[in-house]
């Protein structure tokens, strides 16, 4: 094959390069060419979004579950606008992604013209890295290194920019073989003084705890497995945030659940009172930390993580390790071996002893209904009938996701998409799109509010199209949860806008797009209702019509520290929870 | 607001609370279009202080500039700052020169000032105490070029204010460390 070619066919060829076999997009007058040379081959499948926005969280879907980069392709000024979101949502979450965005020429770039925006100044903010590429001869090394930044170091999405004549003229390709990033070298390696006197701590904490995120998640399967290994070897207890969960099994004995603003009793208080916590690819996030003049008061903080500004950054830590978590996971556990560390048995045997008290206060219990579904037992009752099959769940962003995260138990890492950092409503369907194209056979869910899904709903048409048997759980309260919760909790019970009141036949709206619709409101019926949509092979809409107002439990109200849980239960102090400085954060 | 009743946590951090310090940051960054505005940016994103910033290209066939920022904030801001500036994927290396102590700052300053008789004599003698140089002038107006540290400036600008000040263009702090190594 010759290497001479245009840069529209240089961007296929790169992709196919890179090993990239889907890619999501919606073409445009800017991205013609490279649509004409997607035409003229068979490897990369593309998949037609119905949004550009479906078309980022689509490639956040297909990341997240396949440890791949996502890709997209999109136009020129509103295909790169409507991005922006899913952008933002990978960078908040770490999500490799590369987005090609089109341009329009060169000689009119700063005319205003027709489909213009300054997609690079747009998208600065919210991407790792992005490159306008203005000359053919560039165009090579930026989209190998474009995948090289999205992909080493701390992962995220990276723009390229092409306008119409570059991708038109022709240059000579060069392939991605020794084509990386001139300086950008991210530190894999932990410190291995700081390696030792995390060991040192390790072995004279009395009440130790690890807290875990989405970097292990991010750091590849074998993190999961280190983590696993040095979890049983020291048998500390583990917690993770919303982003880590699956890479210690729900199922293990040393599991807390998770932590954090709706996170478990004895996860939350095992934060507050431990003497040593063990950050691993968290970010101390406020969702997390809670009241941070009050975050974890006693204890000594050791913080493994592979962006160096990660670290001190909310909250301030005794030893940080810059590293991936992948192989600082495996010195710590090499050197925890060779220096023959031992635990504090005794302590722990104590520390332990505790957990257990929290963990009697069963802080994820609700109680159930026998003439109203309860979201979490709708949850529940999925986990029971899903959990024996090869499952991927995605989910929206409110009170659903929150049950999702509670109810709904991981065994392993990439099993679990959500929008965490910037809570992206409409993030789930485009999301299980991209989970079912890496996924073809599995069973991907996507629980779902009846308001997040309606923000994403045309990508249903996207499902439809390429015959995605994706199931969309909706736990139809008629209301934005969430919002409806705070509304209570913060103004009185004055629920401004946060009802829908003409909500769409869902089951109807299935059928509108060549969908199975089920809708299920009696308890009794639900197991096989959930059989059914399992069973069914085409995309479904389950309407599950839970309670109207159940609240999401346990919580930390904002303002509040971690010995300060809502727990469920305590209904009368939901109105004093929050006090007027609490008020004042989100 | 309530204040909080529980004792504060010594780890918690305390941005925006602590001592306001000035920091000068030299940052050596691939000289490729938007590099300034990435470092500008991440300066308003994140809600950190510019007090001063200059920027050239200092090596031109490694296509290498040079950015010198003088920033203000809590310890732990600027420390953070210099971690943020080093995730910019054209960012090479970031060093806190005021950190790493006994570097020399310097800014190149212009001054116009008009004025007759007297005023213009007075301009003159305080011009030669700072040795500024007349790089223009006229019949009413001189043009000083004056070169030193930030606070020397300052302090001739304000004693040209009452002589007949015009205006000033500054360039901002330019800084390296003493002896031998780089930054």
């Amino acid at each position: 094959m010759t290497n001479l070619m245009t840069g529209a066919e240089m961007v296929v060829r790169a992709l196919r390069d890179q090993g990239v076999e889907t890619i999501f997009g919606y073409p445009g007058g800017a991205v013609l060419p490279i649509y004409d040379a997607l035409f003229h081959q068979d490897f990369i499948k593309h998949v037609l979004v119905r949004h550009e926005q479906g078309a980022a969280h689509a490639a956040e879907g297909f990341a997240r579950s396949s440890g791949k980069a996502g890709v997209l392709l999109v136009t020129s000024g509103p295909g790169a606008t409507n991005a922006v979101t899913g952008l933002t949502d990978a960078l908040m979450d770490s999500i490799p992604l590369i987005c090609i965005t089109g341009q329009v020429p060169t000689h009119l770039i700063g005319s205003d013209a027709f489909q213009e925006c300054d997609t690079v100044g747009i998208t600065r903010h919210c991407t790792k890295h992005n490159y306008l590429v203005r000359q053919i001869e560039d165009l090579p090394r930026v989209l190998h290194e474009a995948f090289y930044v999205a992909q080493n170091g701390r992962p995220g999405p990276v723009v390229i920019d092409i306008p119409k004549d570059v991708q038109f003229a022709v240059g000579t390709y060069i392939g991605p073989r020794n084509i990386e990033h001139k300086t950008y070298r991210p530190k894999l390696d932990g410190d291995p003084g700081r390696i030792a006197q995390a060991v040192a701590l390790m072995a004279a904490a009395r009440r130790p705890v690890f807290y875990t995120g989405g970097g292990v998640v991010n750091s590849g399967p074998a993190a999961s497995r280190l983590l696993r290994e040095l979890v049983s070897l020291t048998g500390f207890p583990i917690t993770s945030t919303l982003m880590g969960l699956g890479s210690y099994p729900a199922s293990g004995k040393n599991w807390l659940g998770m932590l954090g603003m709706h996170g478990t009793y004895e996860a939350n208080n095992a934060m507050h009172d431990c003497d040593l916590m063990i950050a691993i690819g968290a970010r101390f996030d406020d969702r997390i930390t809670g009241r941070l003049d009050a975050f974890s008061p006693g204890s000594k903080k050791v913080h493994i993580d592979i962006d160096p500004s990660s670290i001190n950054k909310n909250v301030k830590v005794d030893l940080g390790i810059v590293g991936d978590c992948t192989h600082v996971l495996g010195q710590l556990i090499e050197v925890f071996r060779a220096k023959n560390a031992s635990i504090n048995a005794d302590a722990l045997t104590k520390w332990w002893a505790q957990i257990d008290k929290w963990r009697a206060r069963k802080s994820l219990s609700f109680k159930n209904a026998k003439d109203v579904i309860k979201p979490q037992y709708a949850v529940q009752r999925l986990y029971e009938l899903t959990k024996a099959r090869d499952t991927y769940i995605t989910t929206e962003v409110g009170q659903h996701q929150m049950w999702a995260a509670q109810h709904y138990h991981f065994e392993a890492p990439n099993r679990w998409l959500t929008s965490g950092g910037l809570g992206t409503m409409g993030y789930g369907l485009p999301a299980a799109i991209g989970a079912q194209m890496a996924h073809p056979g599995s069973l991907v869910v996507d629980i779902a509010g009846e308001a997040s899904i309606l923000m994403n709903m045309q990508e249903l048409s996207t499902a439809a199209q390429y015959r995605l048997p994706v199931k969309i759980f909706i736990l139809n309260n008629e209301y934005m949860g969430m919002v409806r919760q705070w509304q209570e909790l913060l103004h009185e019970g004055r629920y401004s806008q946060s009802y829908t009141a003409a909500l769409p036949d869902f089951v109807k709206l299935a059928g509108a797009f060549g969908a199975h619709g089920i809708r299920c409101s009696d308890p009794a019926l639900l197991d096989d209702a959930i059989l059914e949509m399992i069973e069914t092979p085409e995309t479904v809409i389950f309407d599950c019509v839970v309670d109207k107002t159940e609240n999401c439990l346990p919580m930390i109200p904002s303002g509040k520290a971690h010995n300060e849980m809502l727990l469920p239960g305590e209904d009368a102090a939901i109105e004093t929870a929050i006090d007027a400085a609490g008020k004042m954060l989100v | 607001m309530n204040a909080p009743a529980a004792p504060l946590s010594p780890y918690s951090s305390a941005l925006g609370k602590a001592n306001i310090e000035f920091h000068t940051l030299s940052v050596l960054v691939d000289n490729e279009p938007g590099v300034l505005a990435r470092v500008v940016g991440l300066f308003s994103g994140r809600g950190y202080n510019i007090e001063s910033l200059t920027v050239a290209e200092v090596a031109h066939a490694e296509h290498l500039s040079r950015i010198t920022i003088v920033t203000s904030g809590p310890p732990e801001a600027i420390e953070q700052i210099g971690h943020q500036l080093e995730r910019l994927v054209p960012v090479h290396k970031v060093t806190d020169l005021t950190l790493r102590g006994n570097a020399v700052e310097r800014e190149l300053a212009m001054i116009k000032v008009a004025g007759k008789g007297q005023d213009r004599d007075e301009a003159l003698r305080l011009a030669e105490a700072f040795r500024a140089r007349v790089i223009d002038a006229a019949i009413e107006s001189f043009v000083f070029e004056l070169t030193g540290a930030a606070g020397k400036i300052d302090q001739f600008v304000e004693l040209m204010r009452p002589i007949g000040l015009v205006e000033v263009s500054r360039t901002g702090v330019a800084a390296m460390s003493r002896g031998p190594k780089p930054m």
